[in-house]
């Protein structure tokens, strides 16, 4: 029998059930202005031989430009074997399978993954991914309110060090549950959170606070005194960290006396290439005390009846299908094929081949930044250390600037304006290990005619 | 068949109710819950201080195969969880009307009291009606 779920007397006879005259009225809730009513540059009915053509000639538009762009999403060597195993047929899929428990080489792949994420951020468990790493750092906000049953407020320090996809996405998933985001400002010498500007917080009823390490302008946060600081008033702790930075940096679970609560973060730079924002993976983590109250999957190992090791999803009480609206979240699967690339990057590189990554995109970002910060009118923002990103100056308008940069084939960083207007023209950077001197000194001398060009433009 | 003890009150909910000495009363799953839920790997009882009102979702009850509310079966305050549970879930399966209790209340004056609760022969009836 053909497995053909809705039939059009289905369609009909469910229509009628609920008084609905089309499926087009069920979607009247969504304001008109925010429907797609076609779809204009994607023509209709061409053969694959004309389509192959026109997505090369479109992907030939964007170039192959030398990338200095990072802000939360960063360009590393992928070793070649990660996608040649990762899009094998027994992996080539992007969920977690329905009948669970029949793809034993899947859920021992994901329990692998949770293990490593779990040791690399010093926590307790992981669950088996998340969207993406703003959409965990929202759910790692829902979670706390569930878990900080001494706190009544709902309220979260968010610092605006904190990146602002990540605070927006926040507001936008967890606003509506009763959540509160206030935002913490940053010191505009350091570039990082102030354990002084939490004193006016010193006596209120707060349930957790985020702090993102490395920040959102690549610099170190005091993680250990802003942890102990939360602890010692009942504020539960969300670290969002950068999975790279895990093998040089201290783990999250150790930040403080008891470490971070529940860490979070964006899986990227673990084997996802970059692709026009996504599709990315997030990852959770956190103590196991606080698991029963962790959004998503989960992997558990266990013992069959004839005492054989296998793999099962554990914990799934928490989640939809089973407690329906009082499911700990509405995420139910998780991102599969992508946190099985991470899974064989993370197996390929071994915490050496991670640590090596992490230190030479390191040396490499304080290349670039020694190196630009020789050219007249370009000065770094922030003192102190940084990660593999930072903010320069600069003493003009910097979107001319990235204009003329790309005109020379290179994409020069974020442009801050829209996201820190009180920093004045200023513009994040970032280099990793793909980074070479060769292409630092062509940034290097690009931006110097892209200064001039820009003002000889305005 | 399952036990209901004669002197305690009951819920639809399938909730015991019982008075104590100080005017307190503790609150618990029926033994007809327990068995219907299966093995209990999880209790999350209320937190002490926390108002409820009648029929509000006050504790969670999760089994290998579900997770269910249960009810507050009178408005009040709570005074204790009971904290044995959460390393002994499984009490609440081998001695529900005992050491298996999730929370005690001061009932709210006014607000419905425990004797107003069905007896023992009703829930008998609540129970013959579902099949249980």
């Amino acid at each position: 029998m053909a497995f053909i779920p809705h039939t059009d007397a289905d369609v009909a006879a469910m229509l009628a059930a609920i008084g609905a005259a089309s499926v087009e009225d069920l979607f009247n809730e969504i304001p008109g202005k925010l429907r797609v009513s076609s779809l204009a540059g994607v023509p209709e009915e061409l053969n694959e031989m004309q389509i192959g053509r026109l997505m090369s000639e479109r992907a030939a538009q964007d170039g192959t430009p030398l990338s200095f762009l990072g802000a939360g999403a960063y360009e590393h060597h992928i070793p070649a074997a990660v996608w040649a195993i990762t899009t094998r047929g027994e992996f080539y899929s992007a969920y977690t399978p329905y009948q669970a428990e029949a793809s034993q080489g899947t859920l021992q792949m994901t329990y692998e993954f949770q293990t490593m994420i779990a040791r690399l951020t010093g926590m307790e468990v992981a669950n088996a991914s998340m969207y993406d790493g703003a959409s965990a750092t929202a759910e790692a906000a829902l979670m706390a309110v569930r878990v900080n049953r001494k706190s009544k407020s709902a309220r979260i320090l968010v610092p605006t060090t904190l990146h602002p996809h990540y605070r927006r996405v926040a507001v936008a998933m967890a606003s509506n549950q009763g959540l509160r985001f206030e935002e913490l400002p940053y010191c505009t010498v350091e570039g990082v959170m102030l354990p002084a500007s939490l004193a006016k917080y010193d006596s209120e009823d707060l349930t957790a606070l985020v702090i993102q390490q490395p920040n959102f302008f690549g610099r170190l946060e005091d993680v250990d005194a802003l942890t102990d600081w939360a602890h010692a008033r009942n504020i539960l702790v969300i670290a969002v960290v950068n999975p790279t930075s895990l093998a040089l940096l201290k783990p999250p679970g150790e930040w403080g006396s008891r470490g971070a609560d529940i860490a979070v973060g964006e899986g990227q730079p673990l084997g996802v290439p970059l692709s026009s924002g996504g599709p990315y993976f997030g990852f959770m983590t956190t103590r196991m005390d606080y698991v029963r109250q962790m959004p998503g999957r989960i992997v558990g190992r266990t013992l069959d009846v004839a005492g054989q090791e296998g793999f099962t999803l554990t914990l799934q009480a928490r989640e939809q299908h089973i407690r329906r609206a009082k499911a700990t979240s509405n995420i139910c699967t998780n991102q599969g094929l992508l946190v099985t690339a991470a899974t064989i990057y993370l197996s390929l590189m071994g915490p050496q081949g991670l640590e090596r990554t992490a230190a030479a995109s390191h040396a490499r970002s304080r290349e670039l930044i020694s190196a630009l910060t020789r050219t007249p009118g370009v000065r770094l923002a922030f003192s102190g250390p940084c990660f593999h990103e930072a903010v320069l100056l600069l003493d003009r308008p910097v979107a001319p600037v990235l204009r003329a940069l790309a005109a020379r084939g290179i994409l020069g960083g974020l442009d801050l304006a829209p996201y820190y207007p009180e920093l004045g023209p200023a513009l994040l950077v970032c280099a990793t290990e793909t980074k070479t001197a060769a292409d630092i000194e062509r940034y290097r001398a690009s931006l110097s005619e892209a200064m001039q060009a820009a003002v000889r433009a305005a | 068949m399952s036990n209901v003890p004669a002197d305690l009150k009951y819920t639809k909910s399938h909730e015991w109710v019982r008075t104590l000495a100080d005017g307190t009363v503790e609150i618990g799953i029926t033994d007809h819950a327990q068995h219907a839920l299966g093995d209990l790997v999880f209790v999350e009882v209320p937190e002490a201080g926390r108002t409820v009102k009648q029929g509000e979702s006050c504790a969670v009850v999760e089994s290998v195969k579900a997770a269910s509310d249960v009810y507050a079966p009178l408005a009040g305050k709570i005074t204790a969880g009971n904290p044995a549970l959460a390393d002994t879930p499984e009490t609440v399966n081998s001695d529900p009307y005992g050491v298996g209790w999730l929370m005690r209340v001061r009932p709210d004056a006014g607000a419905v009291a425990a004797a107003e609760l069905m007896s023992a022969a009703d829930y008998q009836k609540v129970l013959a009606a579902e099949g249980g």
